[in-house]
């Protein structure tokens, strides 16, 4: 079956992209949404311009939205893109790295069955621990791009997640709740490698930029 | 194995005719008992062979996808759940094939979402006014059910007059997962 990924760059539609390859489904193309609302529902915005260097290394085409992100409006601009996927590439389903967000899951289901197309969401209430492991288990090189959430600060930017980056996220959870897989919006993160590329992106330049406990880090990657 | 552990030994059917659906709508349900370190074996409708309930205590019927109603032409395949005496819980797409085998029919209906249902009296746990995750196209009435909770649209959690069937429309596993827990301890 062809599908398209809703993908934003950060390891959770990366990984379902890997899974659903994993179970022998085609993938046609990657879809990103640009988002100009920096506190969109819907949308990871970090990074999102350098989806393209991870969709070159994947070989797969890449149908780039860009959306004010007003609330209703965003979501005319993702089945826009949707449509435009099902035209291009004939795609016959969508999948999605949703794990836990309610809002942005029911939106897009309804968007899928607007446009008969079936729904995908493989990381669907996941075990945040159990999918860091899952993504160290298979490869995954990820950095953290952005942090939102007190206690993280400046220098969580940069981090790989790995065997000490789980144990202490998981020490974070268990004292402020803060979500150790980063769907709640504390954290978010870009994928530099995995078994879907067939090079490794590397980190040229960055910039970092923020207060608090909100911080980005803008990379560009080769 | 204890004795104790064999009265909770749960068999998971599964619905979804696509194999990436598997973990959306399965491994949440299987997650849930693993956690509660509740025995579970898990297996695909079309691969229910009868022998599978000599040591099945219970039975936990996933649903599928909006788009995913295969299922619907294969009730002969479920025909065992006429004549075996064990609880099941029939979750979505489950809740239809248990209320189409009892003289039910289906009424198209779509509700995705969370949303907020009225429950009449205790139903595994839950009981008044309780929010759930909806994913279904259609519903089911039957008449051979009590009614046991509602949405503003239709009906939401049913259970059998004389056997220990038990069915929900909306997802258990999404927000309500003590249900699940309390099925499995009945």
């Amino acid at each position: 079956m062809k599908c398209a990924v809703l993908f934003s760059g950060g390891k959770d539609s990366a990984y379902a992209a890997y899974l659903a390859k994993k179970q022998g489904y085609e993938i046609s193309c990657l879809i990103s949404i640009i988002s100009k609302n920096p506190d969109s529902y819907m949308f990871h915005t970090p990074s999102i311009s350098k989806v393209k260097k991870q969709a070159e290394a994947m070989d797969l085409p890449l149908i780039i939205q860009e959306t004010e992100g007003d609330k209703e409006e965003e979501l005319i601009d993702l089945e826009n893109a949707i449509k435009e996927a099902k035209n291009k590439y004939k795609i016959e389903s969508v999948i999605t790295g949703a794990v836990e967000s309610v809002y942005q899951t029911s939106r897009i289901q309804r968007i899928c069955d607007k446009l008969n197309l079936e729904c995908f969401n493989p990381l669907w209430q996941k075990d945040q621990i159990e999918l860091l492991h899952d993504l160290m288990k298979n490869d995954f090189k990820i950095v953290l791009t952005g942090v939102f959430a007190y206690p993280l600060d400046k220098t969580w930017l940069g981090k790989e997640i790995n065997k000490r980056f789980i144990e202490e996220t998981e020490k974070l959870y268990d004292k402020y709740k803060i979500n150790p897989a980063g769907e709640g919006g504390e954290y978010e993160s870009f994928v530099l490698n995995c078994p879907l590329f067939a090079k490794e992106l590397k980190i040229e330049d960055k910039q970092i930029s923020g207060k608090k406990n909100s911080w980005k880090m803008e990379i560009e990657v080769k | 194995m204890e004795d104790g552990d064999r009265s909770k030994m749960i068999l998971i059917t599964q619905l979804a005719k696509e194999k990436l659906h598997y973990f959306e709508f399965v491994k949440p349900i299987e997650d849930v008992l693993r956690k509660n370190n509740i025995e579970f074996k898990s297996t695909h409708y079309k691969l229910i062979d009868e022998s599978i309930f000599l040591d099945t205590d219970k039975i936990i019927i996933s649903g599928t996808s909006l788009k995913d109603n295969d299922f619907l032409e294969d009730l002969e395949d479920f025909k065992w759940i006429r004549h075996l005496d064990k609880p099941i819980l029939g979750i979505c797409g489950g809740m239809h094939i248990l209320g189409l085998l009892f003289n039910g029919e289906l009424k198209k209906q779509q509700e995705i979402g969370l949303t907020k249902i009225n429950f009449e009296k205790e139903f595994l746990g839950l009981n008044g006014s309780v929010e759930v995750y909806e994913l279904h196209n259609y519903s089911v009435e039957s008449k051979d059910f009590n009614v046991i909770a509602k949405s503003n649209y239709c009906i939401q959690a049913i259970k059998h007059k004389t056997k220990p069937l038990y069915g929900v429309l909306f997802h258990p596993e999404v927000r309500n997962k003590d249900l699940l827990l309390n099925f499995a301890n009945l």
